[in-house]
């Protein structure tokens, strides 16, 4: 399915230029012929060439995304201070980069599409970042949250998956379906997990695909009002044996390390952070949501000649493989594999080039009227994220 | 210099802050809860719209977590009482005065630590195998966990010197001569306490539960952090306040409704005069 989303977004991308060249653009969201995703977007040019590049940069940043262990190095290299801002959850950053006052961020697939329709960054010029080469995982290239209607609004950081943690001491036998997550006889009732936010509604419908066809759903994030429902339906099931719902790290990992929880939703450096073999991991059959981070470059950037230095030296294989190892991701530039041992043993711990892996992954994409799945406008309506938030009010009651 | 003249200079510091920063900014954000938002890009745009205020009666979720907070918020205020006043009572009247001293020491503690120290450290203590299973465990009970009783303890743990410094003030401002009297007409010590003690600290009681019952409403890191599944107001408008601001500020309106309700029924008795 994804190699499928990834084929139409390539044709997309040639569809859109050809169609731009004839019509103008500016037309309503359609899906066009064979299904590929146009949105209408605020057309905003691109930057031609680079200038000098000013004193400073401004980053709103996952934690753990810009260190001085690296950035210090940069303003060696090019005069750009590099002033950070860590932003907690998705919307924040979002808030934040509407303020005008930062120049990158690093956004995640749920916040991206909001960033791009909304006028807040804009397309880039990947000519000027050298360091954008072959070496890019292919699942990073061209994704539908980084790349509407043939432009290229990010550039990718790493990924990961939200996997399926257990507490082996307790769940001794591995599970290989997300059921005992979800279900009422859930041998572990009480004691499992949830994500609190609005875009956790797409881990039920991931579920839902899986185990109830009839519903009709083809991507998590495309659900119709009636798969919605379904899919709320199931997280309030869930509710009923739910011992916690997280949505801060460090909350996340105290519940499992103090036995209230002992299966439930996370990621692989939330298990690592737990430091006790005990903790182990798998992605269920059903497959997972996942999220995949991208720079993005504000529309009004003050300083867009240090934005595009830093958006280059952070995609080398060098400095995106520090990321991806301080953040505990898989890395967007398969080159840092082959750099160290080390880094070998990173990649294949985080299944960095394994695509196969991250077939069953479903990366965090802003839910949004258009059924991105394909369905034609005029037989189906998708729910938007607006419609997610009141309904994840609803599930906890 | 005119005398009005020193008035308004000697005003000038607390009306700027209060008119220029406190109303002004709260005015604003009930402003915002006419606005509307984009579904697409959750960008915030002024308007008029009563949108908002009709999602808080479509959805129930909305009513049930008002219902919920205001349990919660009520619940912590008793709680606080009944550990408050007969505390109080024997820090005053009773205690040797170092071990007051003690007492008063351990009461304002908590206030030396920050706040989210304090919810951490009862969330430590609530997780399964955290201190309160472990010492409960030889008598083969078990702990709260995560739920909406461990809310209320945790809230009354964190406001409790609110109520507890007040009323111990005012049972301290209690002439001894009133007790003697008391029992020189033949009343009890519990005589005493529900008829003579309770109405002349009712002030106190009442000033210390504004604190309390208002803190506890608009609280939301407590329910997150040793909440399990409960849902407050303060959680949900935090989880609003990034993707649909104008909602969050139409359902801040609902405290803020609760606190005028109670200030006023708190007034009628004509407690607030004498605070």
């Amino acid at each position: 399915m994804r190699h499928k989303i990834l084929a139409t977004t390539a044709m997309a991308a040639v569809a859109v230029l050809t169609l731009s060249a004839c019509s103008g653009g500016g037309e309503k969201p359609s899906t066009e012929g064979n299904g590929e995703l146009q949105i209408e977007v605020p057309d905003i040019p691109m930057l031609g060439e680079l200038g000098e590049n000013e004193s400073d940069v401004n980053i709103v940043a996952w934690s753990g995304f810009v260190e001085p262990a690296w950035s210090d190095e940069f303003t060696k290299e090019t005069g750009c201070t590099v002033n950070r801002r860590v932003a907690g959850t998705s919307d924040e950053m979002v808030q934040l980069m509407r303020t005008g006052d930062y120049d990158l961020v690093s956004a995640s697939g749920d916040a991206s599409l909001r960033l791009i329709a909304g006028g807040d960054v804009q397309p880039l010029n990947l000519e000027l970042i050298p360091s954008f080469g072959d070496d890019i995982v292919e699942g990073m290239k061209g994704q539908i949250y980084d790349t509407i209607n043939g432009k290229s609004y990010g550039i990718p950081i790493g990924r990961g998956a939200n996997i399926l943690q257990y507490n082996s001491d307790v769940v001794t036998e591995e599970p290989t379906s997300w059921d005992v997550a979800w279900e009422k006889d859930s041998p572990y009732a009480g004691q499992v997990i949830a994500y609190d936010a609005p875009i956790y509604i797409a881990d039920a419908a991931v579920y839902l695909m899986a185990h109830e066809p009839d519903l009709g759903i083809e991507n998590p994030y495309a659900l119709d009002e009636k798969q919605l429902a379904a899919a709320v339906e199931l997280l309030k099931q869930q509710n009923e044996i739910v011992s916690e719902y997280w949505s801060d790290p460090a909350a996340q990992i105290t519940s499992f390390a103090g036995g209230t929880t002992v299966l439930g939703t996370s990621w692989e450096v939330l298990r690592k952070l737990t430091e006790d073999d005990k903790f182990k991991s798998v992605l269920p059959e059903e497959g997972s949501t996942g999220w995949s981070d991208a720079w993005m470059l504000a529309t009004e950037a003050k300083n867009p000649n240090c934005a595009y230095a830093w958006m280059d030296y952070a995609s080398t294989p060098e400095v995106n493989g520090a990321i991806a190892m301080n953040f505990g991701m898989a890395p967007a530039n398969a080159a840092f594999c082959e750099t160290s041992d080390e880094a070998k043993v990173h990649c294949e711990y985080y299944n960095a080039t394994n695509e196969e892996y991250f077939e069953k992954v479903w990366f965090w994409t802003t839910p949004i009227e258009q059924c991105i799945d394909g369905r034609p406008a005029d037989e189906a309506t998708c729910t938007n994220f607006q419609q997610w938030t009141d309904a994840w009010l609803s599930v906890k009651g | 210099m005119t005398r009005r003249t020193r008035i308004a200079g000697l005003l000038a510091l607390p009306m700027t802050w209060l008119i220029g920063i406190y109303i002004f900014s709260l005015v604003m954000l009930l402003v915002t809860a006419f606005w509307v938002t984009d579904p697409f890009t959750s960008k915030v745009k002024p308007g008029f719209t009563l949108r908002n205020f009709e999602q808080l009666f479509i959805n129930p979720a909305y009513l049930s977590t008002s219902v919920r907070t205001l349990g919660i918020a009520l619940g912590v205020t008793v709680l606080s009482i009944l550990i408050a006043v007969p505390l109080g009572i024997f820090m005053a009247k009773v205690a040797a005065p170092w071990l007051r001293a003690l007492l008063a020491v351990a009461i304002t503690l908590p206030l030396w630590a920050g706040y989210l120290v304090k919810v951490l450290a009862m969330r430590i203590t609530f997780t399964k195998e955290g201190f309160f299973n472990w010492m409960l465990a030889p008598f083969g009970i078990e702990g709260p966990g995560f739920t909406l009783g461990t809310v209320v303890l945790t809230l009354t743990y964190l406001w409790l010197p609110y109520m507890a410094v007040p009323v111990y003030t005012a049972i301290r401002q209690l002439p001894p001569n009133l007790f003697d009297a008391s029992a020189d007409l033949g009343a009890g010590s519990w005589r005493t306490i529900t008829t003579v003690v309770l109405p002349l600290i009712k002030p106190a009681i009442i000033a210390g539960s504004v604190f309390t019952f208002s803190l506890s409403l608009g609280d939301y890191l407590v329910a997150r952090f040793v909440g399990g599944d409960t849902q407050m107001i303060g959680s949900v408008i935090a989880s609003n306040i990034n993707l649909n601001p104008p909602l969050a500020a139409a359902y801040s309106l609902v405290p803020i409704a609760f606190v005028v309700i109670y200030l006023v029924s708190v007034q009628r008795t004509g407690a607030l005069e004498r605070m």
